[in-house]
């Protein structure tokens, strides 16, 4: 599977325009890194690709079809702050299986532990969250995964969790992930190939 | 470390811990920080480094005196040799001891940015005299001038976070706190704010850095103090942080091998929710002793180091 962006454009207003004519592809086998200045648009090209803005001009395919606005969208976005994106007054638990339900194996894998079920998302720390949040993301039906800095808040040890669970999981089931980082270093040790925003953006 | 010169900031055995009520009126009393020791000399600057969520911006509240009503505190805080108490912490606070916030929420929706930046002045002339220094300190971060007059939500987030910046560089301060100054902002801003934090050190000022990206304490610190589930496990300097080898605490040999630089290691393992009776390692510890499980450990010097390990205690009597 391929998934695509052409030439996407994009402003929030007139004065400025954001996006220009990008176009970006994705395999379902690999693992692409983008970096970018903060304020460049980066996660606005995530939001675009993962269905959350539809006022744009081109378009997102996956193999050369329009991705239908029904049902399951394929292409799931992880954020950086996991804590803006969960119901606070929901527990744990009704906030994992509103998308599916994980096997114990998969919980296990991603070091998610039973206890954490039964708590407010206040109640856990960022690190915590963010695997809910990538687990919660990985349902069957996914295609693709846009990771936004999803490791940018979190110490070095949970990074590593959470990305060798992430691709380890990814390279199984043929999902392909785009990951958006400041972090060179990271990226290099994590991509198949790195492109630079403001190379193919073209302002 | 020169015994007889003065610190800037003694922290003793600080403890702070919420009450929170739970169904009902049941009470619950939940640990934040536990038994943390550390200093600051003038010239200095120290990193307390900490995964995110783990209570570490805590530390920088309850030296400024802006805990929320619901805490307590134990412990002392010492500020060049005096007792630092809610009195002398007001008197302070923006004026010798400046802090950086972690949140742009910090800033005033209501107030330009230039006049954030400013702060309070007694009269024109010193209102004049900061504005020149803001204009300067804001150039050098790439502000341009119709900034001065916008509001915080007409910024991004790597500009309120400059603002946020300007707003401590502008006073002069002896003890500046920097709570995560960094995230969100592009490698060139990174970098100023790190030149920014040694200058203050090179004009004998003192700094604490509250950070969990370890890249930017290994380039601003002169020690790091490493933060694990409410308690310090280990301060030590810059140098041995740079060789997982030098440093002695299993989590933060672990910390170091995880970088992508260092080949990316896995470590298993989560920080534990609750305060246990034992190590606050012990459940992913590989060098993990008996007595671990059931004893905390203290918080000991062990040659010029201080570490948190039981493995380290009974080296150190013998020697």
């Amino acid at each position: 599977m391929e998934l695509k962006a052409n030439n996407i454009s994009f402003s929030y207003n007139k004065k400025k325009e954001i996006l220009k004519d990008f176009s970006i592809s994705l395999k379902s086998n690999q693992i692409i890194g983008l970096m970018g200045d903060s304020g460049s648009g980066k996660s606005t090209l995530c939001k675009i690709m993962a269905g959350y803005i539809s006022n744009y001009s081109g378009e997102v395919t996956i193999d050369g079809s329009k991705i239908p606005n029904k049902d399951f969208y394929p292409v799931q976005l992880i954020f950086q702050h996991p804590e803006k994106t969960m119901n606070p007054k929901w527990k744990m638990e009704k906030i994992l299986n509103e998308s599916w339900t994980p096997t114990q194996d998969l919980k296990d894998t991603f070091g998610l532990k039973d206890s954490w079920l039964s708590r407010w998302p206040s109640e856990l720390s960022g690190g915590e969250l963010q695997r809910f949040s990538i687990l919660r993301a990985i349902n069957p039906k996914t295609k693709f995964v846009i990771a936004d800095e999803i490791s940018t808040m979190l110490d070095a040890v949970t990074q590593v969790q959470i990305w060798e669970a992430l691709i380890n999981h990814c390279k199984a089931n043929n999902i392909g992930i785009l990951a958006v980082s400041h972090d060179p270093e990271l990226l290099d040790v994590i991509c198949d190939d790195i492109l630079y925003f403001n190379e193919i953006n073209n302002l | 470390m020169g015994d007889f010169m003065e610190k800037l900031l003694e922290v003793n055995n600080l403890s702070i811990s919420f009450t929170q009520y739970v169904q009902g009126l049941n009470r619950h009393e939940s640990k934040v920080i536990s038994d943390l020791t550390i200093d600051i000399g003038e010239g200095e600057i120290v990193a307390i480094l900490g995964s995110s969520g783990s209570g570490k911006s805590l530390l920088a509240h309850s030296i400024l005196g802006i805990l929320p009503y619901n805490s307590n505190v134990t412990g002392e805080i010492k500020y060049e040799g005096q007792v630092l108490d809610q009195k002398l912490k007001e008197d302070l606070r923006g004026d010798e001891i400046c802090l950086i916030p972690q949140s742009v929420n910090f800033l005033d929706p209501l107030m330009k940015v230039s006049e954030q930046a400013i702060g309070e002045c007694k009269n024109e002339k010193e209102h004049d005299e900061k504005k020149l220094r803001q204009r300067e300190i804001f150039s050098k971060y790439g502000l341009d001038e119709s900034v001065d007059d916008m509001y915080p939500f007409e910024l991004s987030g790597g500009m309120a976070r400059k603002v946020l910046l300007s707003t401590a560089l502008v006073g002069d301060p002896k003890l500046l706190i920097a709570d995560e100054p960094t995230p969100g902002l592009d490698s060139q801003s990174v970098k100023e704010t790190i030149e920014d934090i040694k200058n203050l050190r090179e004009n004998g000022k003192g700094v604490l850095l509250i950070t969990h990206e370890i890249d930017v304490a290994l380039r601003t610190a002169d020690r790091i103090a490493i933060f694990y589930s409410g308690y310090v496990i280990e301060i030590n300097t810059v140098e041995n942080f740079k060789n997982a080898d030098n440093v002695l605490h299993p989590y933060s040999k672990a910390l170091i091998n995880s970088l992508p630089k260092n080949g990316f290691n896995l470590t298993e393992g989560v920080q534990p929710l609750e305060d246990l009776p034992g190590c606050p390692y012990y459940e992913n510890c590989p060098i993990r002793l008996d007595k671990c499980e059931k004893t905390k450990p203290n918080l000991i010097e062990h040659e010029g180091v201080m570490i948190r390990c039981f493995n380290f205690e009974g080296a150190n009597n013998g020697a």
